[in-house]
């Protein structure tokens, strides 16, 4: 894990360059899920709020909300982790990224978790 | 108790093991007050020949067509079921399993599935079936549910040649959503949708167009044109067919439907009064994951050897709970065994030949009765195997009177169905039966109708 | 094993059928070539003999109850009686078309009569529908009769219907297709109703709450009344998802604990076969305040008096008598006292289904309650609970929960894998697969939701104590194989005609027909 991701709650990371934020799912959340059998993205241009639903996550027995950490407007979206979901087990905080968001309201990151405080959660979340 | 083992001895065995010492105390969390203190007052016990006796005294009491010829179909429809599909699905291994949740010990299910889903994209000309919805109307209900979300849109545009059940329950399954949805009935003209006013009705926020081919009244809907109607704006086609006349005539896949939907029963079920019959959805890939119900998809084992199993279950209430494509879990599994084992049965050439007779007898009974004077087809269109002929009085009189008492079952009324019906183009009042034919009816049966209506009319005006 | 097409040659076929009897046409003469399909679809083409091994090899690939121990939880797989099957497939009970005149199908209209009948008295309540053909088709139903009665008193402002977290997934799948917005409701480590989150959640917007009784935990809620005093104050009512009652028939009738609509299961609690997925039967029974708005159409009768009255129907009746005199004598020991009827309830939901429902489900379950009578059905709620209670003694220490195997249960206990979790890595799936190889069905794996690692075990009232002791005995070798030979069990079953199978690598790649 890098210094510089912020998490939410419900296991999104958002790592902030400038107004940019490329937000993916936590390696704990992949792993909880297991294998990936599909995963519903926005098209860019949709507009995000924080903590809510951005596209779904589905393994052979579950289906999860992706919520987004962050408030703004798609402006690209990783098509190639849709058509090769291992990348999302295999790689989540790289190749395994999911949409990138011009962020609208930068006052937003003081609602996320620094790693420190992630790594807590994770802890409590595994029992 | 034939049903029940446990002997006296083992109960009290087992209430030693469990640690209490009478039945009563294992409903002790029930509480008192409400617990009965006496029997349900229901009818007294019966043994097997009892039973048998009263079941059968009042299965004598319905006339049902094995006791009489009939021209009923109206969506359910009397065919021959060969004797293999009774005895193969009759089998208990199949009939009394469960859902197939654990796919190593229902390969038996999962692959009579399978093939089921195969053979229905085969009549369809779609790519994806499910394992069967609940009848025709509800399947119809859940395609245009599953239109509202493959589109977000929420019009729903539907002709009204659709069997008026079927109608109904789309209205009812609508009326409650969370999002309004508006519904349109399209007018029929000349006994098929109207198309002028289809094209009217359709526009950017039309979800989906519902027809049905051949119709309520057996008509073969102009299916290029409602095709191409549809599409204009991004609707989806929604086709209710029946399946027993794809082998003859094009498939919805083929006229570009996006939902193909109807009913099975005449796939080796029974009538029955009605019901279990079996509901069917057919659609394209790109929709599968919108779609109701079960699905079996191919798969390998640890050794790499092929399986089945139930796939793409997140779409389901199990699963997804309130944001599940449909509420369905039971659905008639057991009828689409059969109608896998009916048209396996009847293969490629015999269902042609089921239909070709169909169609054959049903166009000589329509051409003889248009001899008789005073009755006429109602329209004057192309049909599979229903049509609907004018009568010079009311059609229930005729069915009563001169049919059923001479041991014929006759039409189905259309009136109190199609009310607007009942004034004629040249201003008379009359009234309409819808009659149907299948491979069961014979020459002579139809030579009897016509012979016993022929009299009332003769006798009638004499 | 091959598929049915994997065995097709061109011009075989399985049936003859007979020549036309009446002049033959040329196709395109009386259909347009513009609606005639271009090619056949491509069924298999085999002879009879090839189909029958087929199916029956495909049989043999299949359990169901008839061949072995099938404690599905929830599911209430009991023994479906073989003269049910045989009754329901008189010729004169399903050689009937739904459009029949009412005269010519008065046996099958008193079957369904006399099953709401018996319905009404187990239920308590006051009016049913038979109309629905599943249990969730029930659930749909039901809701929407509460819909409609809140709207015919101006309270359309309940929009919210309230659920245990340990509910089936159809219910908040049901409440939603009617337009309800589903609200959580917390339940406790048994299952019961958390009564502060109930009332802190229960307000003028609260339409209904659905309940499972007994729970899906298998126990009865022990503040049931309270519950239903709560809700029923609130002015919201009372919904029971009906596919628990084989713990109650004869015991209690759910309108005493204030149930206000309620489906049954016939495919569970009434014996009828599940067909490997269906057919069902739902329906549903309500108080009188909403049998108005129950779905079309309902049964009534009324009165036959020899065709001495004077009402409008008497033509219908003198046709009757006539019908069943060119019979001769049919059946002496049943006098025609009754004219049933379809009638549409006066401010209906409509139409929830093509017909009139699942009839010949319905049949069945007929016989069965006609059978067991009064006693033989509170017997079987009794032994349905001993033999879970048997269960759950034998196996608690072995496979323990926090809550459901500390006490006594109703016809359903829930154990946990989590002891086997933690010791060895060995999961529930795994203790499932491997009861496959000791020769069971496995039971329902991970629900409730609310239970980790669940087995739900419902070994119903047709098991023998020999059956249940063998299962206890595999659950106990199970048990010390996961601490002895963890991997044993992982790889299980190794005895079945396929071993697991890879259910992602099937969703992923979906193959949902057989391509040539």
């Amino acid at each position: 894990m890098s210094d510089s991701l912020y998490y939410s709650q419900t296991h999104e990371w958002a790592r902030v360059s400038r107004d940019v934020a490329t937000i993916g799912i936590t390696d704990f959340a992949a792993q909880q899920l297991s294998d990936l059998i599909h995963l519903e993205l926005p098209k860019p241009k949709t507009q995000l709020k924080q903590n809510e639903p951005l596209g779904e996550v589905e393994s052979v027995k579950t289906v999860s909300d992706i919520n987004s950490p962050l408030s703004g407007e798609v402006i690209e979206r990783n098509d190639s982790v849709l058509t090769d979901l291992n990348k999302v087990n295999a790689d989540p905080f790289g190749a395994g990224w999911m949409v990138k968001v011009k962020v609208a309201n930068p006052a937003e990151l003081k609602n996320l978790l620094t790693e420190a405080a992630y790594k807590k959660l994770c802890e409590t979340d595994a029992h | 108790m034939p049903y029940i083992p446990h002997t006296s001895r083992d109960e009290q065995e087992m209430l030693k093991s469990i640690g209490v010492s009478s039945i009563d105390e294992l409903f002790q969390s029930i509480p008192a007050s409400v617990r009965l203190n006496e029997p349900l007052k229901l009818p007294a016990p019966l043994s097997e020949i009892e039973i048998t006796n009263y079941l059968r005294a009042l299965a004598e009491r319905n006339t049902g067509l094995h006791k009489m010829p009939g021209f009923l179909g109206g969506g359910c429809y009397n065919h021959y079921i060969p004797a293999v599909v009774d005895h193969l699905s009759g089998r208990s291994e199949f009939y009394t399993s469960y859902t197939p949740y654990q796919p190593e010990i229902s390969q038996g299910n999962l692959q009579a599935f399978f093939e089921f889903q195969t053979m229905m994209c085969e009549l369809t000309g779609l790519e994806v079936s499910n394992v069967s919805l609940y009848d025709g109307a509800t399947a119809t209900a859940e395609a245009v549910l599953m239109a509202l979300a493959v589109t977000g849109k929420n019009k729903v545009v539907i002709s009204r040649t659709i069997h008026p059940e079927y109608r109904a329950v789309i209205s009812t399954y609508l009326a409650d959503l969370s999002k309004p949805i508006t519904l349109t009935e399209i007018a029929l003209k000349d006994g098929i949708t109207d198309t002028a006013l289809l094209e009217k009705a359709v526009d950017n926020d039309t979800a989906c167009v519902v027809f049905q081919t051949p119709n309520f009244f057996g008509i073969l809907e102009p299916v290029d044109d409602i095709s191409r109607i549809a599409h204009k704006t991004g609707a989806l086609l929604i086709s209710v067919v029946n399946p027993i006349s794809l082998a003859l005539l094009k498939p919805p896949g083929e006229y570009g439907a996006d939902i193909a939907v109807g009913e099975a029963q005449a796939l080796g079920n029974r009538m029955s009064f009605g019901g279990p019959h079996l509901g069917f959805m057919v659609t394209k890939k790109e929709f599968v994951r919108k779609m109701p119900g079960r699905i079996v998809g191919q798969a390998v084992d640890t050794d790499g050897k092929r399986g089945f199993v139930l796939t793409l279950s997140t779409r389901e209430q199990h699963i997804r709970r309130a944001k599940a494509t449909s509420n369905i879990c039971s659905n008639e599994a057991l009828l689409a065994t059969r109608a896998t084992i009916y048209l396996a049965a009847l293969g490629k050439q015999g269902l042609m030949q089921v239909a070709n007779l169909c169609l054959q007898k049903a166009h000589y009974f329509a051409g003889e009765i248009a001899k008789i004077k005073g009755y006429k087809l109602l329209f004057n269109q192309p049909f599979f195997n229903e049509f609907a002929v004018q009568c010079p009085e009311s059609p229930a009189e005729v069915n009563k009177t001169k049919l059923l008492a001479n041991k014929i079952i006759g039409g189905l009324e259309v009136n109190p169905f199609y009310p607007e019906l009942r004034n004629l183009p040249d201003g008379k009042v009359g009234g309409a039966m819808l009659l149907t034919v299948t491979e069961m009816n014979t020459k002579q049966e139809m030579d009897k109708f016509i012979d016993r209506i022929k009299q009332w009319f003769f006798r009638y005006r004499v | 094993m091959k598929l049915i097409f994997e065995q097709s040659q061109p011009g075989r076929s399985a049936c003859a059928l007979p020549k036309p009897d009446v002049p033959e046409a040329p196709l395109d003469k009386l259909v347009p070539a513009q609606y005639l399909r271009q090619s056949p679809p491509g069924l298999p083409e085999v002879d009879e003999l090839t189909l029958v091994r087929h199916y029956t090899e495909l049989s043999r690939r299949n359990v169901g109850v008839d061949n072995v121990f099938y404690p599905l939880g929830s599911c209430t797989m009991k023994y479906n009686p073989k003269i049910n099957e045989t009754l329901a497939g008189l010729s004169g009970l399903n050689e009937i078309h739904p459009y029949q005149p009412e005269e010519t199908v008065q046996g099958i209209l008193q079957i369904i009569y006399e099953l709401g009948e018996c319905l009404k008295e187990i239920s308590g309540l006051d009016a049913v529908s038979m109309a629905p053909a599943a249990g969730a088709h029930g659930e749909f139903t039901g809701i929407k009769t509460i819909k409609a009665f809140h709207k015919a008193n101006h309270q359309e402002q309940r929009i919210q219907v309230l659920i245990p977290d340990s509910a089936h997934g159809t219910n908040p799948a049901s409440v939603a297709f009617c337009g309800y917005e589903p609200v959580e409701i917390k339940s406790d480590a048994c299952g019961n109703v958390d009564l502060a989150d109930l009332k802190s959640k229960l307000n003028d917007r609260t339409a209904a709450i659905m309940l499972t009784i007994p729970n899906t935990l298998g126990l009865f809620d022990e503040h049931m009344l309270k519950i239903a005093e709560m809700v029923h104050q609130s002015g919201a009512l009372v919904y029971m998802d009906g596919a628990n009652l084989n713990a109650l028939m004869g015991i209690v009738k759910p309108a005493d604990l204030g149930v206000d609509v309620l489906h049954f299961n016939l495919h569970k609690t009434f014996a009828t076969p599940h067909g490997g997925g269906g057919p069902g039967a739902g329906p549903i029974a309500v108080t009188t305040k909403l049998a108005p708005f129950l779905p079309v159409p309902v049964i009534t009768r009324e009165p036959l008096k020899d065709g001495k009255s004077g009402d409008t129907s008497v033509l219908k009746k003198q046709h009757l008598y006539s019908l069943s005199r060119q019979k001769g004598d049919t059946s002496s020991i049943l006098k025609m006292e009754h004219f049933y009827t379809f009638c549409c309830p006066d401010q209906s939901i409509g139409r929830i289904k093509g017909f009139y429902g699942n009839i010949n489900v319905l049949v069945k379950a007929y016989i069965y309650i006609r059978m067991l009578g009064a006693e033989g059905l509170k017997k079987a709620s009794q032994m349905a609970v001993l033999n879970a209670n048997y269960i759950l003694s034998q196996l608690k220490e072995y496979y323990p929960s926090t809550c459901s195997t500390q006490r006594l249960c109703m016809h359903e206990c829930v154990l946990s894998g989590v002891k086997q979790m933690k010791e060895s890595g060995v999961k529930t799936l795994d203790i499932a697969k491997r009861l496959i190889d000791y020769g069971f069905h496995p039971p329902t794996i991970y629900f409730p939701l609310i239970v980790h690692e669940a087995l739900m075990i419902e070994p119903t009232e047709t098991e023998s104590k020999e059956t249940l002791d063998g299962f206890i005995e595999a659950m106990k070798q199970i048990a010390k194989e996961s601490k002895d030979n963890p991997q044993l069990v992982k790889s299980a079953p190794q005895t079945t005609v396929v071993k697991r199978l890879d259910e992602v690598k099937a969703a992923r790649e979906l193959v949902l027909r057989y391509q040539p």
